[in-house]
């Protein structure tokens, strides 16, 4: 039963990452965990370890930034805006989400 | 005296309570105040001293050396992985992760994440961010500001014994990178520390080269090549020329063989336009210009002497300071040499007397650049001695436009590439000029001081934008020129084609009268001379020459002195008019009727100058 649940709930986290591969303009989605370790990605090998390593102490240091100032305040959402595209980092206690996209402009 | 209170307690007592009581004030010591000590001290008020119970401390600037920084990459590796799983074993990671996948904190963080990212990515679709909104709308009229130009940086030479940047070349792609040729000219001053190598260096680093170029002797002159980037080609101060690859490091891939190079230093070198673009060709000072092939440096491919006789003699050739070549005008190219002549050659002609077209004569020391105009290639600016002249190629005579004598000798000059009144020039008290004839003629419309020590090169980039200059210590600065004068302005082509053409013309109308008078001098001294049957009337004796010449050269020296005197009085008052100073402020309005009338007001005093060169003339016969 409990693999059933699991089951279900793997496909609705399944569904979420398809509707946002699908999105016009995202060329890429990766999960890493809190060590920095990618857990799914649908980005070659070597971009994947890439970003992982580069976007997990980025995240570290935003959110320490953004508590030193507030210690009340933590990060939410992390946009990186550059010539060619847009990295977007969405940090959560354990996991984060990584968007890159080419946005329509 | 010794104040002593005692506090006895017995040892049974200790550890008890504090029981207090009250008690009457008791007097322990009293210290009456002594006179007698008073006199000791003198009475000073008021007292301000400021007392700080701390450690005494001294403060001290120190300025470190310079810190040299270089910035590189770190390469990541995985890592973070848990010590039971290999990370390069496909199985162990496939199987964490599946493994983590199934975590149920994994799932809700990801559906929450999803939600909010789905919102972001959905704003970067829904809007545009940075609309064009005044897309239609005209261009504002731009306010004039006053010129000016600031230093970016400066690359020193690196070695302990500093030698002066004698050619400088900017890479043909962007211009991203700029060759520097250093070299010590003074001669026999270079000891045998010198070091031989000169640079290329990244504009963004000014800390160190980016390559070393390493020649056998060091290099006057260099040239990218514009249509590879990679190769560059230089003149040595021993004769030889070198062309290196920069792909294949700072060796030259090949060195030209001593005998068949040049006899004295190369000066100038340049690439030329040609099939294979491997063709250059290079001038020096023994009078020769040789031609060459890159992929075979043994030997030039053709040569020619700058013999002003036509007939190929070296010992009577002119030594060649400076070279010229347009692109757009492949079979003609210029020399301009040590003896102030510019020399304009044909390419293409048969023989090597025909190769030599006209000269111009015009300065009275070498001349050290030589530039046609980007965007009218029929006029050329050369600088040389204290001025810097524009010439028009039809006028042989003397320049269409000059300078007035600068207080200092002038090294460099080259036109601007985006605009075409603008030229630079730099002198040896270390000043930039940049001049723009359609706005000022008399002085350099911007002036700046880029160093203390004489400049001597001197190259713009081709966006106009950047000014490279070098230094005799080895420095090579690089200017931003403001957009002012790096931007082309509303008709500033049809002004200066106009502005050219009147000169050449009133130059042309001189030209004529100088004919007729010295028509009419030979004519008048043919006639007494049949007269007084063999007494030469033209003849003036070289002392009346040097009495004259030495009586303009006062005049000259006291009219500049009263000028500047009066300049300082008035700021605002023109200069008057000085047997130099022959070019009018310019209005950029028509030839009219009005510029004639000028012309012939002018012209009477005129003649007293061009008589001096006639009476010259005729005693070199």
């Amino acid at each position: 039963m409990l693999t059933d649940a699991h089951c279900c709930f793997q496909a609705e986290v399944e569904e979420t990452l398809k509707r946002i591969q699908g999105q016009k303009g995202v060329q890429g989605i990766i999960i890493v965990n809190s060590e920095g370790i990618p857990i799914k990605t649908t980005l070659d090998n070597s971009s994947t370890v890439q970003y992982a390593g580069l976007i997990h102490q980025l995240v570290m240091k935003a959110r320490s930034t953004i508590r030193n100032i507030d210690p009340q305040n933590d990060l939410t959402f992390l946009r990186v805006r550059s010539k060619k595209n847009e990295i977007m980092i969405a940090p959560d206690k354990d996991y984060f989400l990584i968007v890159i996209q080419n946005p329509s402009d | 005296m010794e104040i002593v209170h005692v506090y006895t307690k017995l040892r049974s007592e200790f550890g008890r309570q504090c029981l207090l009581s009250d008690r009457p004030a008791e007097l322990l010591v009293d210290v009456p105040p002594d006179p007698s000590l008073a006199l000791q001290f003198t009475q000073k008020t008021p007292r301000d001293q400021a007392a700080q119970a701390c450690r005494d401390m001294s403060e001290h600037q120190v300025n470190t050396e310079r810190f040299e920084s270089e910035s590189c990459g770190i390469n990541h590796v995985e890592g973070g992985w848990p010590k039971d799983v290999n990370p390069l074993e496909m199985e162990q990671t496939i199987r964490f992760r599946k493994k983590v996948e199934k975590d149920e904190s994994y799932i809700n963080s990801i559906q929450q994440l999803g939600g909010v990212s789905d919102h972001c990515i959905g704003q970067n679709n829904s809007v545009d961010i940075y609309p064009e909104y005044f897309e239609d709308e005209e261009e504002v009229e731009e306010i004039q500001e006053p010129a000016s130009a600031k230093t970016i940086n400066v690359f020193r030479d690196p070695n302990e014994v500093k030698r002066t940047v004698t050619g400088l070349s900017w890479h043909p792609d962007g211009g991203r990178k700029l060759a520097a040729a250093y070299s010590c000219l003074e001669f026999q001053r270079t000891s045998k520390d010198t070091s031989l190598d000169s640079y290329i260096w990244d504009i963004e680093n000014p800390n160190r080269p980016e390559m070393a170029l390493k020649p056998a002797s060091p290099l006057i002159c260099l040239d990218y090549n514009p249509k590879d980037s990679h190769t560059l080609v230089g003149g040595c101060y021993n004769g030889q020329i070198a062309y290196w690859d920069t792909r294949r490091g700072s060796q030259p891939v090949e060195f030209s063989s001593v005998e068949q190079s040049h006899r004295d230093p190369v000066y100038k070198i340049i690439w030329l336009q040609s099939k294979t673009g491997t063709d250059a060709f290079s001038a020096s000072t023994d009078g020769q210009v040789l031609w060459w092939d890159v992929r075979r440096l043994s030997e030039p491919t053709e040569r020619l002497v700058l013999d002003p006789s036509r007939e190929g003699n070296l010992d009577r050739a002119l030594g060649a300071i400076s070279l010229e070549f347009e692109s757009t005008m492949p079979t003609k190219f210029m020399v301009g040499t040590e003896q102030g002549v510019v020399v304009s050659c044909n390419r293409k002609a048969k023989t090597p007397a025909e190769k030599i077209v006209c000269t111009y004569d015009g300065h009275h020391g070498p001349v050290y650049a030589l530039q046609r105009n980007p965007f009218f290639p029929k006029n050329f600016l050369t600088v040389g001695d204290w001025t810097a002249r524009i010439w028009s190629e039809d006028i042989k005579e003397s320049s269409i436009m000059w300078t007035r004598y600068q207080m200092s000798y002038l090294t460099d000059a080259c036109w601007s590439p985006v605009r075409p009144s603008v030229f630079f020039t730099v002198k040896m008290d270390g000043m930039l000029d940049v001049w723009d004839i359609l706005f000022k003629q008399n002085d350099p419309t911007l002036s700046l001081k880029v160093c203390d020590e004489a400049l001597y090169s001197l190259r713009v980039q081709d966006n106009g934008r950047l000014v490279a200059c070098g230094s005799q210590q080895g420095g090579a600065t690089l200017l931003e020129i403001c957009s002012g004068l790096s931007t082309l302005q509303k008709n500033e082509k049809s002004l200066l084609a106009a502005m050219f053409e009147r000169e050449t013309k009133r130059e042309k109308i001189l030209e004529a009268r100088q004919r007729e008078i010295r028509l009419k001098e030979r004519s008048r001294s043919e006639q007494s001379r049949d007269e007084d049957g063999g007494r030469d009337d033209g003849d003036d004796s070289p002392d009346q020459l040097i009495a004259r010449a030495e009586k303009d050269f006062y005049s000259v020296v006291e009219t500049e002195l009263r000028r500047r005197r009066d300049q300082e009085d008035q700021t605002n008052r023109m200069p008057s008019q000085q047997l130099l100073l022959r070019n009018q402020e310019v209005q950029p309005k028509p030839w009219d009727q009005n510029r004639d009338q000028n012309q012939n007001q002018e012209q009477p005093e005129l003649p007293h100058d061009k008589q001096e060169q006639d009476g010259e003339q005729l005693v070199y016969k």
